[in-house]
């Protein structure tokens, strides 16, 4: 059960502003020449209240694992803040910098590749808690990883075993367990059910909830499976070439998605129902994601936007509180709802570059002809015809 | 006649551990033009079905132990290697998961088409580069002078995958076999590459095997659907028919256990307990039995063999299908 939402008054636990990745490419054998940036994240603000969950989806190369990387500490920021309880952590190093990993964990995505082979379960999860020097005693630290193991629904015994004898769901178990050890209060999940089979999936989401519940946890959900993210999140944030293209609470985005790319993405999930996708009028985004080593000018989502303007291509519009609590970052969404719709996705504009809005033109329109919705239950926009 | 007929299919792979029976008994026809959807979790057998048709199932450790591959009124199991190599890219195309590792590396993305069909149609050089840039824009690719010069890793994913399905309906395929074709792909790519995919077999009239794990992507696309457990078909029908009322448990469950994005946002997931089973440890009764909510006793005793139910062309294999079926409507 998703519990109600940490109250909007809370401060927040994770505050990250401005947040910048950029990885160089450099030319050259020994002494290695710049020759250019991947902006992997590029501009990246949100935040997180205790006991929230944030979902940050995106398409591969979005810049969702860097940003999660760079709150883990795993990669140092290029700029830009990340501030954990008020601190910023962007820049920390030495001993302050341990004492946040015991707080900051993470669930990997492969739980193949993400266990050591060499190891056994128990000392796998015992690993943490011996590294960071909580625990001497070993007796006491086997006790601790037979608690680890029972809290995730695995039997004690698993401790001696190795990870090549268990299936994918046990050893996701495993790798929960482990960032449990050292207690701590945000977890960062990194396509933590991307990997496993239909079944197994949902065992370890109802998992993940009931930990967040009992530990009063904290999460970080980056996945690129919408249905996954809607189920499990208090609020969701889009990414697109590194950055966030929308933001809004779970039920706003899914029901009412406003920016264009948010619309193609959910359309293009396919419902598993025939007779739901015999009536989805469905026309998949055009083009690939451009390369964030030379991304378009202006909004980068532009050549792919079936609503784009000539405008969209020079100014990159910034993420503006369009309804309270729902950012968006498009130039085009404070038209007219409905002058927009006409030329969504459904039915794509005949020039590539329609007329300026007309405020007044846009709304007699809709008027006559009706109004495009968007529709939840077909995950698609829907002509509804006004009654007369 | 249907253009496939798959009678009684076993393939089995012979590993330290001992004998795991991939593919137990698996029968099911495709008919001209149709697309067919086999669905399952890793482990169900899915892949090494489709591997069995083409007789691509590695040898050793695999091996198909029997059963009859009727394609296009010849058993593809008693032909030779040499006519095999003929239907393999010729009559029969294949698209795989991974294109990276499906495309040859050290040669240009033309090469590889052109080899196509000098090998299978005979054409010479200038006849197939032309035929080669003519596929390329019919998968949509942009620029298809230039990118038959091109190597793989040039390429994106989703390019990538253009190219594969290129190679797949070269040579006019009477039918297209694809494994997980977009399960590497992002989600707006993988929409681009199987609207692209039913697109060109309806216009090439070919038929189309897709699969997957995806319950959506079925739904979407496949004519019929067969689900897949522990190397056999457990359900067979027509797509609307097993979605809207299931009658194998193991369907019901898997339909059940996915967050669905077109519907109220339920309280909590309904997981199917248990892990999947242990195929060289498999008895005489249900494999699905250790997970199942409605197993009874007569579950351990006999398997239950695929059976007609109410709806014609809707098969189960399950001894309480029909109280399930009852059950489904209401439940799901």
């Amino acid at each position: 059960m998703k519990p109600a939402e940490p109250a909007a008054s809370s401060a927040p636990l994770l505050e990250v502003k401005g947040l910048r990745k950029h990885f160089p490419i450099s030319e050259g054998l020994l002494i290695g020449r710049k020759i250019g940036e991947v902006k992997a994240v590029d501009g990246v603000d949100f935040t997180i209240r205790r006991g929230e969950t944030l979902g940050l989806v995106g398409e591969s190369g979005c810049g969702k694992t860097t940003t999660g990387r760079c709150i883990l500490r795993l990669e140092r920021p290029t700029a830009g803040e990340i501030r954990y309880n008020g601190l910023d952590i962007a820049t920390l190093k030495g001993r302050p910098l341990l004492e946040l990993r015991r707080r900051i964990q993470v669930i990997f995505q492969d739980p193949y590749s993400s266990l050591n082979p060499r190891m056994k379960v128990g000392q796998i999860i015992a690993e943490p808690i011996r590294a960071h020097g909580i625990e001497r005693d070993r007796a006491r630290r086997a006790a601790r990883v037979h608690e680890l193991l029972s809290v995730c629904d695995l039997d004690p015994a698993f401790a001696d075993r190795y990870p090549h004898e268990m299936s994918g769901g046990q050893r996701q178990r495993v790798g929960i367990a482990r960032a449990l050890a050292l207690e701590p209060e945000f977890i960062v999940c990194d396509e933590a059910v991307s990997a496993l089979d239909v079944s197994i999936q949902a065992q370890i989401i109802n998992l993940l909830e009931d930990l967040r519940e009992r530990f009063h946890l904290t999460y970080l959900f980056i996945a690129h499976d919408l249905s996954v993210v809607r189920h499990i999140c208090h609020r969701v944030a889009v990414m697109y070439l590194g950055r966030i293209v929308e933001l809004a609470d779970c039920d706003q985005l899914f029901d009412n998605p406003q920016h264009p790319y948010t619309q193609a993405l959910l359309a293009a999930v396919p419902v598993p129902d025939p007779e739901v996708e015999r009536r989805r009028a469905f026309r998949p985004l055009v083009g690939e994601v451009p390369s964030t080593i030379n991304p378009p000018s202006g909004c980068t989502f532009h050549p792919r936007c079936p609503i784009a303007v000539s405008a969209c291509r020079q100014a990159r519009p910034e993420l503006r509180e369009l309804r309270p609590r729902h950012w968006v970052a498009c130039g085009q969404v404070d038209w007219p709802f409905e002058r927009h719709e006409f030329a969504g996705i459904r039915s794509p504009p005949k020039r590539a570059v329609p007329p300026p809005p007309n405020k007044e033109a846009g709304t007699q329109q809709h008027e006559q002809n009706g109004r495009i919705r968007w529709d939840r239950g077909l995950g698609c926009r829907r002509l509804v015809l006004l009654r007369r | 006649m249907p253009l496939l007929d798959v009678v009684d299919l076993h393939a089995e792979f012979r590993t330290g551990l001992g004998r795991v029976p991939a593919v137990n008994g698996v029968s099911f026809t495709v008919d001209r033009g149709e697309t067919v959807a086999i669905v399952g979790e890793s482990g169900s057998g899915k892949s090494a079905s489709a591997l069995s048709l083409l007789r691509l199932i590695p040898d050793p450790p695999g091996r198909i132990t029997g059963g009859r591959i009727l394609f296009d009124g010849r058993d593809l199991l008693q032909l030779s290697e040499a006519e095999m190599r003929q239907v393999r890219g010729g009559d029969i195309g294949m698209v795989f998961q991974e294109p990276m590792t499906s495309l040859n590396p050290v040669l240009t993305i033309g090469r590889q088409i052109t080899e196509t069909l000098e090998q299978h149609r005979g054409a010479d050089r200038t006849g197939a580069e032309r035929r080669a840039i003519e596929l390329l824009s019919l998968v949509g690719i942009a620029d298809p002078g230039r990118r038959l010069k091109q190597y793989p890793h040039q390429l994106s994913g989703g390019m990538r995958q253009r190219i594969m399905i290129a190679i797949a309906i070269a040579c006019d395929p009477k039918l297209i076999i694809a494994d997980e074709p977009t399960t590497a792909l992002d989600v707006t790519i993988q929409a681009q590459i199987l609207e692209l995919m039913k697109d060109l077999t309806r216009r090439l009239g070919a038929a189309l095997i897709i699969i997957t794990h995806n319950l959506g992507v079925v739904a979407r696309y496949a004519n019929r659907v067969n689900v897949m457990y522990a190397g056999r078909i457990v359900e067979s029908g027509p797509a609307a028919a097993v979605y809207r009322r299931p009658r194998h448990p193991y369907t019901m469950a898997l339909l059940r256990s996915v967050p669905r994005i077109d519907r109220p946002r339920q309280s909590r997931l309904d997981p199917i307990l248990g892990q999947p089973p242990d195929l060289t440890r498999v008895d005489d009764g249900c494999a699905f039995r250790p997970r199942c909510r409605f197993a009874i006793a007569a579950c351990a005793r006999r398997r239950p063999t695929l059976m007609a139910g109410r709806e014609a062309g809707h098969l189960a294999a399950c001894l309480r299908q029909d109280e399930i079926a009852l059950g489904a409507e209401m439940a799901l």
